[in-house]
């Protein structure tokens, strides 16, 4: 599964804007940048819907921080099934 | 009899030693802590102090929370004693939600090293030897994450509290309201970005952070008679 962090809307992201500066002086025409994080997460669950409360559990305590972070939780359903091919 | 003060050395901790050695040089008993104690040995007031647990990973002082002594802190602190979280310290206890808020990169995103001036609030008092609201204190901050902020509706909660304690002069970091120092809603839990523990010693510079520290050790000394009188 992976868990994706983003700076809340309205919340200065001062690196997201160092990363914006650099683009532009590389040209690109970024008119803005914003930096979160991703985890990628690797859970003994079977069950999707198990593995997406167990990640939102997870962002809620450790991974984001509410007052300055949003997240989204995305579950890879075959995760699984190409361990088990392997 | 002298305040047993406990400082508390998380890996990455790089001000425990200063801390130990400014409650000492202020009268105290310092007292080593290590992250992985279970108890607080006793301690009356505990110092979480600066530097960079666990590499400031995942968001500065958000693993170090989750650390074992800080079980005991929590309780420690759930139970009136007094708690002091400086730099690091205060972005831990921010993330422990012992205090409200959190702390930011700084807004302008370079780490900023200088003396500050910190003005008194009236909330102050309590940590500042009742110092008067206005009277200013010289210390010097080192950190790149130390914006506090808070989302609206919280910082006009934690203001009309009464819990700020101390503003910038001349902000450095972006932080809101100039916010500089605040406690918790029974103040016994307090934090702050600068470092009152390089400000004790007029051979080394300004001593404004005496006030905080001699502040804590009064606290640690009136919790101390409140547990004998309890028990």
């Amino acid at each position: 599964m992976t868990v994706l962090v983003r700076p809340k809307e309205g919340i200065l992201d001062p690196q997201g804007e160092a990363i914006r500066q650099a683009l532009s002086t590389l040209g690109y025409p970024a008119s803005s940048v914003r930096a979160g994080r991703l985890f990628d997460l690797e859970l003994d669950v079977t069950d999707p819907a198990e593995a997406e409360r167990v990640g939102r559990e997870a962002a809620d305590r450790v991974l984001a921080n509410g007052l300055i972070e949003g997240y989204e939780v995305v579950v890879e359903e075959d995760a699984a099934e190409e361990l088990v091919a392997e | 009899m002298k305040a047993r003060i406990g400082v508390i050395t998380f890996p990455g901790s790089c001000d425990d030693r200063d801390a130990l050695h400014a409650v000492e040089h202020l009268g105290g008993e310092a007292v080593a802590l290590w992250h992985a104690d279970a108890d607080l040995d006793g301690c009356a007031g505990v110092i979480v102090p600066g530097g960079f647990s666990y590499g400031d990973y995942l968001r500065a002082g958000a693993i170090a929370r989750f650390a074992p002594v800080m079980r005991a802190v929590e309780a420690f602190a759930a139970a009136g004693g007094p708690v002091l979280g400086i730099c690091n310290g205060f972005q831990v206890l921010c993330e422990a939600g012992l205090l409200p808020g959190v702390l930011r990169p700084n807004h302008h995103g370079r780490f900023v090293c200088r003396d500050v001036d910190l003005v008194v609030q009236a909330a102050g008092s309590h940590w500042l030897g009742g110092l008067e609201p206005g009277a200013v204190l010289r210390i010097p901050v080192k950190h790149h994450d130390g914006a506090w902020y808070a989302p609206p509706a919280e910082q006009e909660r934690v203001e009309a509290a009464g819990q700020v304690a101390l503003r910038y002069a001349d902000n450095p970091n972006g932080a809101l309201a100039d916010i500089a120092c605040v406690t918790n809603a029974s103040g016994n839990v307090c934090g702050l970005m600068p470092h009152p523990e390089h400000a004790v010693d007029e051979a080394l510079g300004p001593v404004g952070g005496r006030p905080l520290l001699q502040g804590l050790l009064a606290l640690a000394r009136a919790h101390k008679r409140a547990k004998v009188v309890i028990a």
